[in-house]
C-alpha cells in the first residue's frame, strides 16, 4: 500500500519538472522562430558550448553563488516569508566581511572563518531589521526588505570611499583593503580552471538546511507556520519569535552569497562587486521548489543558460533569448508544480475515499 | 398544506415549488445528507434549521446544482430536474443569496447586477434597459435600491438587497438565502423580513437557512428541521415553541453519552478567576468569567454559538490575551504565558475548527501527530524530531482511535472530517494531561465514532483528567458533564445540574429566556456585558436551572433591555454609554 503511494509520488515529482522543461523549451522555440532563428541549431550550439570544460568551471562557480542565494530565499519561503532583501543582505555582508578580513592577519583557517562569521552575522542582522519591523509594527517584509536593499546599497557606497573604509587601486577602481592570502579560500583545480572551494561550504549549507527543516523542532515549527499559521499558533508556536529567527537564518545564509566571489576571486570588495544575485535567488528557490537538491539543479540550469548564452552573439542570435528562456522556465515550473500538487491532493483524497467509502457508516447513523 | 400566512397570494399551480425526496449525499467516510424529504409550497417562506454541521449547506449546494446527490429526486414546480451546475439551477428559476456577498465594491449597483448576465447585443451593453428592469424589480418587491449607487457606499443591509435583486434579475422565482441574518444588525433583520414578506406576496418562494430559532419563528411559514444529515420534522411556527424546535434540532433520543458515577476529586486543576477579554475595538467578548474544574471533573459550557465560548477557550489556551483576571493550572499561574508553556504544563486542546487550528492539512498524518506536542516524546528527543517515534505512535493512534486511513503517509486533507477529528482527539489524549480543553469534540463525527470518543473521554476522566467541554450538542453536554455552566453574552449566567436538567431547560437558559420571539440575537455580546464590575463574585451572579424548569435569576430578559441577559441582582451597566453597534463582533 505504502509503496503504491510512494511510486505515485515519485512519478508525480518527476512529472512536474519534465512538463515544465518541455513547455519552456517549446515556448523558447516559438520565441526563436519569431525572431527568425532555428531553435534546433541554437539549442545545439548552446549545449555544445555549455559542456566545454572552461564553461563547466564557470557554470559551477556561478551556481555556487546562486545556490546560496536560493537557499536563503527558500528558508523564508518555507514559512511564507518573502525575503526579497537577499541582494542587500549579501552586499552589505560581503562588504563588512571584506573590511574585517582586510584589516587582520590571522592563520589561514581562522582568517577564513572570521570572514565567514562576519558575513553571516552582518547578513543576519540586516535581515533581522525586516523581521523586527514585521513583528513589532506589522510592516510587510516584502516592502521592508526591498527598501533595505537600497539602504544597504547606499551604506556600502558611502563607506566604499578612500576617506573611509576603502583604498584606491589604480586610477579608477576603489576597493576595500585586499585580503591577505591567508584569507583566501583555496580552489579546486579542474581541467577548465579552478572551482571555488566555497562549494564545500555551500554543500554544507544545503545539508544544514535539510537537517534543520526536517529533523529539528525548530524546523518543524517553521514548516508548520508556513503550512498553517493558525494551526501553528494553536500548537504553541510563537509566530513573532519565529519570524525574527527565520529572518536571522535566512539573512545569515544570504550573508554568505558574496563570499565565493570574495574569497575565491576578487579578494576585496570593490565597486565592481557583482549585484543582483539576490533576485536570481528568488527565481532559483522557485525553480527548486525550496528543496535543497532542487535548488542545486535550478542553480546549475540557471548558470548553464547564462554561460551558454555567450555563444549566441557569435551565432547572430540575440543573447536576450536566454532571459526569455529563464523567465519561461520559472513560470512553467511554478505552474506545473501547482498543477501537480493539486492533482495529487485530489488523487489522494479520491484514493482514500475509494478505499474507505464502502466502510463508511451509512446505516448506523441515528435512528431519527 | 395550504399557504398558511394571511395575506399571501394564492398561487395558480398546486405543484410544490421545490420537492426533495430521499436525497442522500456521501462524502468519503461520512454521510452528509441522508433521506432528505422536503416539500416547499410555492409563495411561502420555508425555513430549514439545524445545528452547524447538520447538513444544511450540503443540501442547499445540491439544490443549487453545486453538488450532485448520490440518491434521490428533485422536482421544481412539479417537474423532475437534475442539475449539474448552478447555471442549470438558475435556468430552472432558482437563485442563491450567499452568506458572504459577492459584489464588486468599485462597481455601481447596476454594473454588479448585470455582471455575468450583461444585456445588449453584439457586445454593446444596453444599460438603459437593465436600469429600467432594476427599477421595476426594486419597486415591485420594495427593495428600495437605486441602480446608480456605488456598492462601496452601501451598508450591509443594502448590499444584501442588491444580492437579492441580482438573483431576481436573473429570473429566479425560488430564492435560497443562506444564513442571511448572520451579518445583519437587528433593525436590518427586520427590514430583511419585510422584504421577504414582499417577495412572498408576489408569489415567490423563499428557502431560508438558519440556526437562529427566533428569526425562523418570526418569518417562516413552515420549518423543516435537519439533524445529523436528515430531516426530522416539518412544523408550522404556530404549532411549536423555540424550545421544541431546539429540542428537535439537538435531538433528545440520541444514544446517551451518560457518565453517572462521579469521579470528581478535591484537587482543583483549572481555576479561571475573573477573566475579561475584549476585542481590539474595545467590545467585551467575555466578562468577568470565573470557574474551577477539579480533577476527574467534566465542566460543560452551554451556550448559543458566538456568546463567548470561543474567546473563553482562547483565553485559557493563551491564544488571546485577557485584559484582567487569572488562569491557574493546579495552582500555577499561567496568566500572560504563551500557548506552548501552557500546553507543556499539561493542557490538551481539541479546537473548534479542526482544519484551521487542529491540523496541517498538507502534512502527513504522522507529522500531524507532532502538532501541538512538539516538545514531548515520542515526537522529539532534545532538539530533534523523532520521526520513527512519531510514526510509531501515530500508527498506534490510528489503530486505537479507529482512524480510517490506508496509511499514515497520506496528507491530513485526504481524510474525512470525522477521521480527522478522531486523529486530533487521539493525539491530544496521548499526552500526559491534567486538563483537556475540548471544543465540540464530536462535531461532524458519525455516531459510532462519537461513542468511541465519549468512551475515551470518560476513561480519561476516571483517571483524573479535568475537562472543559464546549458543545452545541446538549445531550452530549448533559451526558458527559459533571456540572454545566451557561454562557450568555460573554458571561456565565447560570449553573445547571446535568443529573436533573433537560435539554429544553438548558436551551431556554442559553437564549436568556423561555420562548420569546423576535428578540435580539443573543450573540451581540457587547450590549449586555459592557463593563460589569470585576468584583461580582461568581456565585452572586449565577442563577440555577432547576429540574422544575425554574430558570432562576436568568429570567428577566426583555427583547431590547440594555441589561438583557444579566441576572436580577446585578447592577445595570454601571458605566453606561459603552454600547456599540451590535452584530459586528461575532
Amino acid at each position: 500500500m505504502r509503496s503504491r503511494f510512494d511510486t505515485e509520488r515519485i512519478l508525480l515529482a518527476l512529472a512536474a519538472p519534465t512538463l515544465a522543461v518541455l513547455v519552456a523549451a517549446l515556448l523558447s522555440s516559438v520565441a526563436l522562430l519569431v525572431a527568425g532563428h532555428s531553435p534546433l541549431s541554437t539549442f545545439q550550439s548552446m549545449a555544445s558550448f555549455g559542456v566545454d570544460s572552461g564553461s563547466i568551471v564557470q557554470i559551477l562557480n556561478k551556481s555556487i553563488t546562486y545556490y546560496l542565494s536560493g537557499l536563503a530565499v527558500a528558508i523564508g519561503f518555507r514559512m511564507n516569508l518573502f525575503n526579497i532583501g537577499v541582494d542587500g543582505q549579501y552586499r552589505i555582508a560581503a562588504f563588512f566581511a571584506a573590511v574585517a578580513g582586510g584589516a587582520v592577519a590571522l592563520p589561514a583557517p581562522l582568517h577564513v572563518l572570521l570572514i565567514i562569521l562576519v558575513a553571516a552575522v552582518v547578513g543576519a542582522l540586516w535581515a533581522a531589521i525586516a523581521g523586527v519591523l514585521k513583528v513589532t509594527r506589522g510592516v510587510s517584509e516584502v516592502i521592508s526588505t526591498i527598501m533595505l536593499n537600497f539602504i544597504a546599497g547606499g551604506i556600502v557606497a558611502y563607506l566604499l570611499n578612500p576617506d573611509r573604509l576603502a583604498v584606491r587601486q589604480g586610477s579608477q577602481l576603489i576597493n576595500t583593503h585586499p585580503l591577505r592570502q591567508s584569507g583566501w579560500f583555496p580552489g579546486i583545480p579542474l581541467p577548465g580552471g579552478e572551482v571555488y572551494g566555497f562549494i564545500v561550504v555551500a554543500a554544507l549549507c544545503g545539508v544544514g538546511y535539510t537537517v534543520l527543516l526536517n529533523r529539528t523542532r525548530f524546523g518543524y515549527d517553521l514548516r508548520a507556520t508556513g503550512l498553517s499559521e493558525t494551526a501553528a499558533v494553536a500548537s504553541g508556536v510563537d509566530v513573532r519569535r519565529m519570524v525574527v529567527r527565520t529572518m536571522l537564518i535566512s539573512g545569515g545564509v544570504a550573508g554568505l552569497v558574496g563570499l565565493p566571489t570574495l574569497l575565491g576571486e576578487s579578494h576585496s570588495y570593490g565597486q565592481d562587486f557583482p549585484l543582483g544575485y539576490g533576485f536570481t535567488g528568488i527565481a532559483i528557490a522557485l525553480l527548486g521548489r525550496n528543496n535543497p537538491i532542487g535548488i542545486g539543479l535550478g542553480a546549475l540550469l540557471w548558470s548553464f543558460l547564462e554561460q551558454s548564452s555567450q555563444i549566441l552573439d557569435l551565432e547572430g542570435v540575440p543573447k536576450e533569448i536566454v532571459t526569455i528562456m529563464q523567465g519561461v522556465t520559472v513560470l512553467s515550473v511554478v505552474i506545473a508544480y501547482e498543477l501537480v500538487r493539486r492533482f495529487s491532493l485530489v488523487q489522494q483524497q479520491r484514493r482514500v475515499g475509494a478505499e474507505l467509502g464502502t466502510a463508511a457508516p451509512t446505516g448506523d447513523e441515528v435512528p431519527a | 398544506m395550504s399557504t398558511p400566512a394571511a395575506g399571501s397570494v394564492p398561487v395558480a399551480t398546486d405543484a410544490p415549488a421545490v420537492e426533495l425526496h430521499g436525497i442522500t449525499k456521501r462524502f468519503p467516510g461520512v454521510v452528509a445528507n441522508r433521506d432528505i424529504d422536503i416539500v416547499v409550497q410555492p409563495g411561502t417562506v420555508h425555513a430549514i434549521v439545524g445545528e452547524n454541521g447538520a447538513g444544511k449547506s450540503t443540501l442547499m449546494k445540491i439544490l443549487y446544482g453545486m453538488q450532485r446527490p448520490d440518491e434521490g429526486r428533485i422536482s421544481v414546480n412539479g417537474e423532475p430536474v437534475s442539475f449539474s451546475s448552478p447555471a442549470d439551477a438558475i435556468s430552472a428559476g432558482i437563485g442563491m443569496v450567499h452568506q458572504h456577498f459577492m459584489l464588486a465594491d468599485n462597481f455601481t449597483v447596476l454594473e454588479n447586477v448585470v455582471l455575468g448576465a450583461e444585456p445588449g447585443r453584439l457586445g454593446v451593453l444596453d444599460f438603459a434597459a437593465a436600469r429600467r428592469r432594476i427599477r421595476e424589480i426594486s419597486a415591485a418587491y420594495g427593495l428600495d435600491i437605486r441602480p446608480e449607487r456605488m456598492v462601496e457606499d452601501l451598508g450591509v443591509g443594502d448590499r444584501q438587497r442588491v444580492e437579492i435583486l441580482k438573483v431576481l434579475y436573473r429570473g429566479a422565482r425560488i430564492l435560497i438565502l443562506d444564513e442571511p441574518t448572520a451579518v445583519l444588525v437587528p433593525q436590518e433583520v427586520d427590514e430583511l423580513f419585510g422584504n421577504l414578506r414582499e417577495l412572498k406576496a408576489e408569489g415567490l418562494t423563499v428557502l431560508f437557512i438558519s440556526h437562529k430559532l427566533d428569526e425562523v419563528l418570526a418569518v417562516a411559514d413552515e420549518i423543516t428541521v435537519i439533524r445529523r444529515g436528515t430531516t426530522v420534522a416539518t412544523v408550522r411556527p404556530a404549532d411549536v415553541t423555540a424550545r421544541r424546535l431546539a429540542e428537535l434540532m439537538v435531538g433528545s433520543d440520541l444514544p446517551s453519552p451518560e457518565t453517572r458515577e462521579s469521579t470528581v476529586r478535591d484537587e482543583v486543576v483549572l481555576a479561571v478567576e475573573g477573566v475579561t477579554v475584549r476585542a481590539e475595538d474595545g467590545r467585551t467578548l467575555i466578562a468577568d468569567v470565573s470557574l474551577t474544574i477539579h480533577s476527574g471533573e467534566v465542566l460543560g459550557i452551554a451556550g448559543v454559538e458566538g456568546n463567548g465560548q470561543a474567546e473563553l477557550v482562547e483565553a485559557i489556551m493563551g491564544l488571546r490575551p485577557a485584559e484582567s483576571g487569572r488562569v491557574l493550572l493546579s495552582g500555577r499561574d499561567l496568566t500572560g504565558m504563551h500557548t506552548r508553556p501552557r500546553r507543556t504544563a499539561g493542557i490538551g486542546f481539541i479546537p473548534e475548527d479542526r482544519t484551521r487550528q487542529g491540523l496541517l492539512l498538507e502534512a502527513t498524518l504522522w507529522e500531524n501527530r507532532i502538532l501541538g506536542h512538539q516538545t514531548e516524546p515520542p515526537n522529539v528527543s532534545g532538539i530533534w524530531i523523532d520521526r520513527a517515534g512519531a510514526r510509531r505512535d501515530c500508527e498506534r493512534i490510528v489503530e486505537e482511535y479507529d482512524v480510517r486511513t490506508p496509511n499514515i503517509e497520506v496528507a491530513a486533507s485526504a481524510l474525512s472530517g470525522g477521521n480527522q477529528q478522531k486523529l486530533i482527539v487521539g493525539r491530544e489524549m496521548s499526552s500526559r494531561l491534567s486538563l483537556l480543553v475540548a471544543a465540540h469534540p464530536t462535531r461532524g463525527v458519525d455516531v459510532g465514532a462519537q461513542a468511541a470518543i465519549w468512551d475515551h473521554l470518560r476513561a480519561a476522566r476516571a483517571e483524573g483528567l479535568a475537562v472543559l467541554l464546549i458543545s452545541a450538542d446538549l445531550d452530549e453536554l448533559i451526558g458527559l458533564s459533571d456540572s454545566i455552566k451557561v454562557i450568555l453574552r460573554g458571561r456565565l449566567v447560570a449553573d445547571a445540574d446535568p443529573k436533573t436538567v433537560t435539554p429544553e431547560e438548558l436551551g431556554s437558559a442559553m437564549t436568556g429566556a423561555g420562548d420569546h420571539r423576535g428578540g435580539p440575537e443573543p450573540s451581540d455580546v457587547d450590549e449586555a456585558t459592557a463593563d460589569w464590575p470585576a468584583s461580582a463574585a461568581d456565585g452572586a451572579s449565577v442563577g440555577s436551572v432547576g429540574p422544575a424548569g425554574s430558570v432562576g435569576p436568568v429570567g428577566p430578559v426583555g427583547p431590547a433591555g440594555p441589561a438583557a441577559g444579566g441576572a436580577v441582582d446585578e447592577p445595570a451597566d454601571p458605566l453606561g454609554g459603552r454600547h456599540r453597534e451590535p452584530g459586528g463582533g461575532t
